[in-house]
């Protein structure tokens, strides 16, 4: 497809690596041409320097035939006119980025009635549901949820002591008696898409799926079940982190907010009058003591430089608060956090490209069963989609065991009527379900792709 | 560096070539001449040695920067013009493989400077190499390549390093596209001519061999006089598309894309038509005495101006023996080439254009020293990277240049052989004045300047850059 990606910071940069990837033609646009230039030098992909607004710049770059216009400039308003004139000059459809809360509540509806936008995307709110989710299940190190939250897939670590090494899947399986699958093992660099006899050991990774009651169960069972947190320290004032405590002070928890910047502590305290905010400096540890970061149940790093969140949380830990979420949107430096100890690392861009990717994928296809959801886990190396099975799936109505799916794929759950299944061997897709497939090194656009 | 990249590209294209020699095999097959099995065996062996050191160097990485795009280039082209010389020497028929090589260094970089004193005795297999030389080489043997199949994650950088022109940039997002819609204009291009040129009576043969040498700017003729016996109408029909081979590529996408307006703003595509005009009615107004009806007068010149100036170097005339003024115009139009993004050589008029425009910004920088000049080409900002690189590019133009000219006067020849033949071949025109004018050849060249002139029309070609790059050690040191 031709995509048009406004903007080349850096999740304008992500999105051109993943789409590339995936095979479509893109073109870039930015202002700076030092910034064009670096993505015309890094991937294949034409470049265009200008004002994404300008008619003439999104002439050059043909946008008349664009599939998709994306805009991702650092101006909500720039993006909201450049996908306005996108459409009118005929890109079939448009994405912007709409960051500025003020833009986030009712009027989002009327912002995407009146450009005939296909999708707005609010990185910092995404994220910030993320932080939200892990929060609540502070155990695991990422969940993601899928077909309105009836079914589930969370990533917890192994520890040394864990009760689950030394035993093959299927005898875990036996063990529990609770319907769950591991779907994704990652050890070390590689990430495997495990069968019944895989055995797991201490420090791997592993994606679980089940329903959120059963995952509860699970993890009470596995010795993992840490209580919600209840009392939050959020270090940054940042739009997420407004967004993370709106969410957390709704449901009654208690959060500090701890911001250098005056007056950008004055805006959030007047925003949310039930939260306390500190004006300070974070990276001073004796603020932190004062402020009571040792009784604290999670610490949150959200200042706008990934270095400093990185610095924050590996401070955190390791003075015991037990848990420790930190945003870092770079991603090598995401590796180097995960290397330094921090197992629960959130990335708006990583939310942002997921759902932008799935966006693509679902229009990519004509027919067939589309994408619901997709999430790219074990360190974006694995995906885990969601299917809506149409009537002309090729695998309905046969049972799973007598589907040749192709390597490293996984079926990994299904929903039929609101009910979860943890699928066996027996059970058959059917239309009308939604199916959660894992998979390693494929990209499938429909459900029928997985079969052999 | 990606050492195996490197390696493994130029295999990748001696595979191409060795499976495009076959096209002249089967002409010679064809005319029943013995120089086939040449070809036959130069590409079995090329093949069979490209797929064992292709087995061998595979790659797992095939990430390439600036630098292997750089290097890939140069090591490409050299082993090229090594293997492209093979059949001649195995033919017999240009036995010293010095000259082999001379001649096909200069078909591959469109010089079209030859040394065979009778070309007519040539076999007409390799005559239609010496032309596919000239026609793959105009647009680059690695674009061809690369419109044919997907060479790695950033082919920017070998698109850069092989097509000529201070900015070189994409028609569609995907290089492979950019390089197939290059392709598609330059053989709809080619085959265009070669109707126009069989309308006017030509062979099949020599219509297609002279449209090749023509679409590269090449210039290799097939008759002792170039092509002075044709009809004028002939004459006229090459004329024309030198012109249009000149002229940009993006100029006829754009035509393609209904973008007119685009058309008619580009600065480079005036310079080019007005450099043109003007230098042919100098000359025709030089000449007056020389050639007594108008018609053959305008014919001559522009005939020699528009080979010239698209450094294509066919001749319709000995213009060794035009007076001085002409000869100083001529010599001109060959440092000066033609459009950037065709396929002629020279420094080419965007890079004079914007050499132009820095002078005159100093200029003004000594009047007003506080002013602030942004420079424009074709109704877009000049990143000051492309000026101080053009500026870069020029000094280093003029020192090799001279450095050539110094070789070359080791040889026994007078300073104007020696001026003339290192800008023609430096620029890739091929005939120059004197002992290498249009009427001679360069066989009375010593070995020792026919490999200065080789590398120089290498260097001429690549524009400089790749080869130099490949050669200095810098690129080679790991740190």
């Amino acid at each position: 497809m031709n995509i048009i990606i406004a903007g080349c910071g850096k999740m304008g940069t992500a999105l051109t690596r993943i789409l590339v990837k995936e095979g479509h033609d893109i073109t870039v646009i930015d202002s700076i041409p030092r910034k064009a230039n670096d993505l015309i030098n890094n991937f294949d992909v034409q470049g265009i320097c200008g004002n994404a607004a300008d008619s003439d710049v999104l002439e050059e770059a043909n946008v008349g035939k664009a599939d998709l216009f994306i805009a991702f400039t650092a101006s909500d308003e720039l993006n909201m006119l450049a996908c306005f004139f996108a459409r009118h000059l005929g890109a079939k459809h448009t994405i912007a980025r709409i960051r500025n809360t003020d833009y986030n509540d009712q009027s989002n509806t009327f912002i995407k009635q009146t450009l005939n936008l296909s999708m707005t995307l609010n990185p910092d709110q995404m994220a910030a549901q993320q932080m939200f989710n892990i929060l609540k299940l502070p155990s695991a190190m990422q969940i993601e949820t899928f077909s309105n939250r009836n079914i589930e897939m969370i990533q917890i670590k192994l520890k040394p002591n864990s009760p689950l090494l030394e035993m093959s899947l299927s005898e875990i399986r036996k063990r529990y008696k609770v319907p769950f699958l591991v779907c994704t093992v990652e050890r070390g660099d590689e990430v495997y898409i495990p069968d019944g006899s895989f055995v797991l050991r201490a420090g791997d990774t592993v994606g679980i799926v089940s329903s959120p009651a059963d995952i509860q169960k699970l993890l009470k069972k596995f010795d993992l079940l840490q209580k919600q947190a209840r009392s939050i320290m959020i270090m940054g004032g940042s739009r997420a982190a407004y967004y993370l405590a709106k969410k957390l002070s709704f449901i009654g928890n208690s959060v500090k907010i701890i911001d250098k910047d005056a007056a950008r502590c004055r805006d959030i305290a007047a925003l949310l009058p039930s939260i306390s905010v500190v004006h300070g400096d974070g990276t001073h540890q004796e603020l932190l003591y004062e402020e009571g970061i040792r009784s604290m149940d999670a610490f949150i790093a959200l200042t706008g430089t990934d270095e400093e969140n990185i610095l924050l949380s590996v401070f955190a830990s390791s003075i015991g608060v037990p848990t420790v979420i930190s945003k870092v949107n770079s991603e090598e430096l995401s590796r180097i956090a995960a290397r330094l100890g921090l197992d629960c690392v959130i990335s708006p861009t990583k939310a942002v490209t997921d759902l932008v990717t799935r966006y693509v994928r679902a229009m990519d296809t004509t027919a067939g069963s589309k994408i619901e959801t997709l999430y790219r886990v074990a360190g974006d190396k694995a995906e885990a989609l969601e299917f809506m099975v149409s009537a002309d799936f090729r695998g309905k109505e046969i049972p799973l065991k007598d589907l040749q799916l192709k390597k490293n794929t996984l079926i990994a759950g299904i929903v039929r009527d609101r009910k979860t299944i943890i699928p066996a061997g027996s059970d058959c897709i059917l239309p009308g379900d939604s199916v959660i497939v894992i998979s390693a090194g494929h990209h499938y656009r429909t459900l029928s792709d997985i079969i052999k | 560096m990606n050492r195996r990249m490197i390696l493994y590209m130029p295999m990748q294209i001696i595979k191409v070539q060795a499976l495009v020699m076959l096209l002249p095999a089967a002409i010679s097959f064809f005319y029943r001449e013995p120089c086939a099995w040449s070809f036959v065996i130069c590409a079995a062996a090329a093949l069979a040695f490209a797929f064992l050191a292709g087995w061998l160097i595979h790659p797992e990485n095939k990430t390439i920067y600036a630098k292997e795009g750089f290097v890939i280039v140069a090591l490409t082209w050299v082993l090229m013009s090594i293997l492209g010389a093979v059949p001649f020497v195995l033919s017999g028929e240009i036995p010293r493989f010095v000259d082999a090589l001379f001649e096909t260094v200069s078909g591959f970089t469109t010089t079209g400077a030859s040394i065979l004193r009778d070309v007519e005795r040539m076999s007409r297999g390799l005559l239609f190499w010496r032309s596919l030389t000239h026609w793959l080489g105009g647009m680059g043997i690695l674009v061809f390549f690369m419109a044919i199949v997907n060479i790695s994650d950033r082919p920017i950088h070998i698109m850069r390093a092989e097509m000529p022109g201070p900015i070189v940039g994409k028609l569609a997002p995907k290089a492979r596209e950019t390089a197939k819609i290059l392709y598609m204009i330059y053989i709809a291009l080619t085959l265009l001519e070669i109707i126009f040129l069989k309308v006017g009576g030509m062979s099949l043969f020599d219509a297609s061999v002279h449209a090749m040498a023509t679409a590269g700017t090449g210039g290799f003729g097939i008759k002792n006089d170039s092509v002075a016996g044709y009809s004028p109408y002939l004459q006229w029909v090459i004329t024309v598309f030198m012109l249009l081979f000149g002229i940009n590529f993006n100029i006829y996408f754009l035509l393609l894309m209904r973008n007119f307006r685009a058309v008619r703003s580009s600065g480079e595509l005036w310079a080019y038509g007005g450099i043109f005009i003007s230098a042919t009615a100098v000359i025709a107004l030089n000449l007056r005495g020389i050639y007594h009806s108008t018609s053959e007068l305008i014919r001559q010149s522009a005939f020699q101006v528009s080979s010239v100036m698209t450094t294509t170097g066919f001749s319709t005339a000995d213009f060794d023996r035009w007076p001085g003024l002409s000869k100083a115009v001529l010599l001109f139009l060959m440092l000066i080439g033609a459009c950037a993004g065709s396929t002629a050589g020279g420094l080419k008029i965007s890079r004079v254009l914007i050499l132009l425009k820095a002078i005159h910004r100093e200029f003004t920088k000594m009047l007003h020293p506080r002013s602030v000049t942004v420079l424009r080409l074709e109704g877009k900002t000049l990143d000051e990277d492309v000026i101080s690189n053009t500026l870069t590019y020029f000094v280093i133009y003029c020192i090799i240049t001279g450095g050539c000219f110094l070789l070359i006067c080791l040889d026994k020849f007078n300073l104007e052989t020696a001026v003339s033949a290192t800008v023609a071949c430096f620029n890739n025109i091929g005939p120059a004045f004197g002992a290498a004018g249009p009427a001679q050849n360069y066989a009375a060249f010593s070995d020792f300047s026919k490999l200065v002139l080789s590398a120089a029309m290498l260097l001429g070609r690549l524009e400089i850059f790749p080869l130099l790059l490949a050669l200095s050690p810098v690129t080679w040191i790991k740190k």
